[in-house]
């Protein structure tokens, strides 16, 4: 019996072994390549791999530029973040009520997930664009003028304080579908009978929210977190198609600055240095996680 | 089981897609011939004949060189994959013979999907696909086809991001030593980018034999010989950079004329804002126009030969001219549409065609931009301080240092330089001749005088396209630019551009 | 309020104002969702003379389709491209993708669910980590490395072949833990029954996990599908030659072209857009139904 598990364990690791292959070359490999030209002079087109130590990060750091990137990431991310989870858990709440046309609502909510950001970038675009003092609103503003809503027109992403949340209303319009659907299933898989005992002791609808679905949907959210905090990190297509890096960089993102700053501005080790710090910022949500669940794997 | 034989056939498939190495190298023989009728398109036929549509380069190149070998029976080469017209006889290869040659395409290369001529080919690389530039580019081509019929010409264009996607391509094509013959360049320093030392050949020789340093004004040759003391390219045109564009019945209803000074401008503006127009109008989205207008700017402030002095070291950022030029800047901008984050140049300008704009500053490609628009209402003048100043760019061709077809790559170069060439090119494109003899009669009225200002004003280097800085500190100035706009901060941006020429290496 | 239904009551939902509200804001959002669509289509059917961003909610008058035309046939007039090839390139790029990618995902997860060895607890989330990396981190060694390599003599990099190359590889984590959790979920006591029967690891899969994997096919597939064929930076960076790029290249290249058409553009947008908008239409039941079996809960 023995001897028949062994080969099979054996086997087991052969098959894993083009995976893991694939991930030491393409994942692994390339960061560590990536990580030392970020420590390199590499600044024209010809490679110069000579160490510089770690001057293209103080330099870095020290660029308005990526001031204003790392700036522009913070306020993305909460905001998609916040009105993703938000928009989500509502609508899922919603839907949880026994809605005529629940699969109607569901499949509009959830289809804009399906589209490219850069489909998306080119319609916001368009929705986003303000119009101007001469020539009147046009997009969403000219929507608000129609409806007599007049005072909630702004400069979108024309306006270089507010810029990049107008990008995340877009990404949030993409993305709010699938925290619907996580939220949904979760709340789906919810026992009946919890609830009916909370009403049955006076509990009212809201506090039953509060107390019982809230943290029952903790893990949930903490996916939703993770997933849509990474897409936020790298965040690149829907700039690109939407607004380039905006006025002022009001909606310009690291990762559009590297790419920018290396195949235009042939900075490459300064490209590699800006591809270190996203993947830094990433493994600092990522990491965490996966060592706790693989804890609590190994728990059960 | 009938899942896993669907997977299986379907793996089948995919490795019957892959092309086998064979050995034969097929004679021009066609395993068939297929007359195009409507709706046919190459990747059909590949999936008909071999069928995989991926196959479609093996049909297009086994084609051009059967119609190379046999002309009466294949009149029609296939210039453009996605463009075969009914009507057309298709050479067909065998299936042999296709997959020997897609064993060895480069998709990178699209040299290979067209015949070599008796004496090769040449690959020119450009981004230059839409309106008068590939019209002007075509003129040229005629041209050398007629001097040396022997040689194929491949139009290697890649379009998009007004040349970046070019730029990518090849620059791999060069880090990977497999370069094509001769390509699109900026004249002037943008040439530091490609390391040209190691992957481009000089010119020097060419010039010589060419006479080409007697037929260039003697500022240009400067400007080429920038990097390295060698000439890298051979320029075609010129474009001015420094041009005021006003709607002139505007200006004539108000009693206006192109303000030549900077008070003059101010004055100018807010008569056009008193009656309800936009004094200035400008596109800031693709991040290069503000630094474009900020060098008309530079140059109408600290005048040329200080503004030259900012490239060579010569001229310290810190000077009060450049915060002069940056408050200037700021002015013209508080009178801007407010919208310009939003628009490119051209969309822009569409308010100045509709009489809604007053004035607009940008290169001399505008005015063909205008007449593709059907407008003959605009005039243009020096923007001001810049009268007696020609901000030159210039776009020129340059030869890497392994091109596979050198001869062909040296006669391109010959015809780019050549009176013949330029005249053919010139009016096509909107610009005008590097050389000082073209004719003039050959260009429109715009292009006329600014033909007669190249010959007489001092000639001063456009840094927004490639001519005055090394590609990277010309990308960094930009980056400043966009961020001055947006803060209208003059201390913080006359210390970035500080710090941008200290990074280059030529400030301290 | 009212009850849920789990158990058949048949009680009665009156309708009260909260149930009003509900809707109200239920078809509020769905506005919210779908307005975009509609000015994608909206302005999709005018012609180029109407296309204002003034009028941009103004139906339009009469409808074009020429605009639809132009965006997939291109215009060799105006110099730009149609969105036919770069379609076709995407089914070639998605679909051998998403098989292989699906194939080679229940293969490992099913490995790392039921025969864990040594040391494949720290494997797994090794693995998962390449679902996170910023794809910016790698793209010069990922270019460099394809431009090494030759598959059957066509070079992966500028080739379609060289992005299903880095399609499978970089999707290798996502698919991976779906299959990983979805196998998770099927008890083993089904396994250790099959193998008092004399079955081996092979076998197990072949005659009883595979069978019985189609819900985890159907969210794998789905998933690949949808991010392969949107994908951009992958696409932009691999394939230059206008000839091999899929479809979210060819999109963007339109709107970046010279003369901007907004009715080509939004037409060219909703073409580009449609294969996956079908894929979540028709099958996003099951994907609500893999996710409810916790394929995508991590």
């Amino acid at each position: 019996m023995r001897r028949r598990l062994n080969w099979e364990r054996v086997a087991s690791v052969v098959l894993l072994s083009p995976a893991v292959l694939a991930t030491a070359v393409f994942v692994y490999g390339f960061i560590g390549w990536t990580a030392y030209a970020s420590l390199s002079n590499w600044d024209r087109l010809l490679p110069d791999l000579s160490f510089v130590g770690l001057s293209n990060y103080e330099k870095l750091f020290a660029n308005q530029r990526f001031q204003i990137d790392l700036r522009n990431t913070v306020v993305f991310t909460l905001v998609f973040l916040v009105a993703c989870l938000v928009i989500g858990f509502v609508l899922a709440l919603l839907l949880d009520q026994r809605v005529a046309g629940e699969g109607i609502f569901r499949s509009i909510y959830l289809f804009p997930m399906s589209i490219s950001f850069i489909v998306t970038g080119v319609v916001w675009r368009w929705l986003l664009n303000p119009g101007s003092t001469e020539l009147g609103s046009t997009g969403i503003n000219s929507l608000f003028d129609m409806l007599g809503l007049g005072f909630l027109k702004s400069g979108w992403y024309t306006d270089p304080k507010i810029g990049i949340i107008a990008v995340a209303i877009a990404a949030t319009w993409q993305m709010s579908g699938y925290t619907m659907a996580m939220y949904l299933a979760g709340l789906r898989a919810i026992p009946e009978e919890l609830r009916e005992a909370a009403r049955v002791d006076g509990a009212s609808e809201v506090q039953i929210v509060r107390h019982i679905i809230l943290p029952l949907l903790q893990p949930i959210t903490l996916s939703a977190v993770i997933v849509l905090g990474h897409i936020s990190l790298k965040i690149y297509d829907l700039v690109v198609s939407m607004t380039g890096p905006g006025i002022g960089f009001a909606t310009d993102v690291p990762a559009y600055y590297m790419w920018d700053t290396t195949f235009r501005g042939n900075h490459f080790a300064r490209g590699a240095a800006i591809a270190i710090v996203l993947l830094v910022m990433v493994a600092v949500l990522i990491v965490p996680y996966l060592i706790r669940s693989t804890r609590t794997e190994a728990e059960l | 089981m009938k899942r896993m034989l669907i997977v299986a056939l379907f793996v089948g498939l995919l490795l019957a897609l892959l092309p086998m190495t064979a050995s034969a190298q097929g004679t021009v023989a066609c395993d068939d011939e297929v007359v195009v009728v409507k709706d046919d398109w190459l990747a059909k036929f590949a999936d008909k004949y071999f069928g995989n549509p991926y196959a479609w380069p093996a049909i297009m190149a086994w084609h051009n060189k059967a119609a190379q070998a046999d002309p009466s029976k294949f009149p029609d080469k296939i210039i453009n994959a996605d463009l075969i017209e009914v009507g057309w006889t298709v050479c067909i290869p065998s299936t042999e013979d296709a997959d020997a040659f897609l064993a060895t395409y480069d998709p990178a290369k699209p040299e290979m999907l067209y015949a070599a001529g008796a004496s090769g080919q040449l690959v020119v690389g450009s981004w230059w696909t839409a309106g008068g530039e590939a019209e002007g580019l075509n003129g040229m081509f005629s041209i050398y086809k007629t001097r040396y019929p022997d040689v194929e010409i491949v139009n290697a264009t890649v379009a998009g991001g007004a040349g970046t996607n070019f730029k990518a391509v090849l620059k791999t094509r060069l880090i990977g030593g497999d370069p094509p013959d001769t390509f699109q360049l900026h004249a002037g320093l943008e040439a530091e980018g490609y390391s040209p030392e190691t992957y481009l050949t000089p010119l020097d020789d060419l010039y010589a034999s060419e006479g080409l340093e007697q037929a260039f004004p003697p500022d240009l040759l400067t400007l080429l010989k920038a990097y390295g003391d060698h000439y890298w390219g051979v320029p075609v045109n010129i474009h001015r950079s420094n041009v005021l564009w006003y709607n002139k019945a505007i200006f004539e209803a108000n009693n206006l004329t192109p303000p030549a000074t900077w008070e003059e401008f101010v004055t100018v503006a807010d008569a056009l804002k008193a009656a309800g127009i936009t004094p200035f109008v400008l596109g800031t989205k693709d991040g290069w126009e503000a630094g474009h207008i900020f060098e008309d700017v530079l140059a109408g402030t600290l005048g040329a030969e200080k503004y030259n002095g900012l490239w060579t070291g010569a001229t310290p950022w810190s000077d009060p001219g450049v915060t002069q030029a940056l408050e200037n800047f700021k002015m013209m901008l508080s009178y801007a549409n407010t919208d310009h984050s939003a628009h490119t140049w051209d969309s822009a300008g569409e308010f100045l065609i509709a009489g809604s704009g007053g004035m607009m500053i940008m290169g001399d490609w505008t005015d063909g931009w205008f007449t593709s628009k059907g407008f003959t209402g605009y005039g243009w003048a020096p923007p001001p301080g810049t009268r007696g100043i020609f901000v030159a760019l210039s776009d020129s061709f340059a030869m890497p240092a392994n091109a596979p077809n050198e001869t062909n790559a040296m006669n391109w170069l010959k015809v780019c330089g050549s009176l013949e060439g330029q005249e053919a090119f010139n009016p096509q494109k909107g610009s005008i001749c590097a050389r000082t003899d073209c004719n003039p009669a050959l260009f429109n009225a715009y292009l006329q005088s600014a033909m007669v200002d190249w010959g007489q004003d001092a000639i001063v280097a456009s840094v927004a396209h490639g001519a005055a800085a090394y590609e990277s500190w010309a990308t960094d100035y930009k980056d400043v630019l966009t961020l001055f706009v947006a803060s209208g901060d003059v201390a913080a941006a006359q210390a970035g551009l500080q710090q941008a020429c200290v990074d280059a290496g030529i400030c301290q | 309020m009212t009850t849920k239904a789990r158990v058949a009551t048949g009680s009665r939902r009156p309708v009260t104002w909260q149930r009003l509200l509900l809707y109200v804001v239920l078809i509020a959002a769905a506005i919210f969702f779908l307005m975009p669509i509609y000015v994608l289509l909206v302005t999709g059917l005018k012609s180029f003379a109407e296309v204002s961003l003034n009028d941009m909610w103004n139906l339009p008058r009469g409808l074009h389709f020429d605009s639809f035309i132009k965006a997939w046939f291109g215009s060799q007039e105006e110099g730009f491209r149609g969105l036919n090839v770069n379609f076709l390139n995407s089914v070639y790029l998605t679909v051998p993708a998403t098989l292989l990618s699906a194939m080679w995902g229940s293969i490992n997860g099913y490995l790392l669910a039921k025969w864990k060895f040594k040391g494949s607890d720290i494997l797994f989330p090794l693995l998962l980590f390449g679902m996170f990396i910023p794809y910016q981190s790698i793209l010069i060694p990922l270019v460099q490395t394809l431009q090494k390599i030759n598959f059957f003599g066509i070079k992966l990099y500028g080739s379609i072949f060289g992005l299903i190359v880095a399609h499978v590889v970089y999707g290798l984590p996502i698919t991976t833990l779906i299959f990983r959790n979805y196998y998770a979920n099927i008890p083993t006591e089904l396994i250790e029954a099959s193998r008092i029967d004399g079955a081996n690891i092979f076998s197990i899969y072949r005659h009883i996990l595979f069978p019985l994997s189609l819900p985890g096919f159907v969210v794998v597939m789905i998933w690949q599908f949808t991010s392969i064929w949107n994908d951009f930076l992958f696409a932009v960076t691999i394939t230059s030659n206008p000839a091999s790029q899929p479809i979210t290249v060819g999109l963007n290249n339109l709107a970046g072209s010279y003369i901007v058409e907004w009715n080509v553009q939004m037409a060219g947008a909703l073409i580009a857009a449609l294969p996956t908008l079908l894929v979540y239409i028709f099958l996003g039941r099951f994907f609500m139904r893999g996710l409810l079996a916790g394929s995508l809960k991590g």
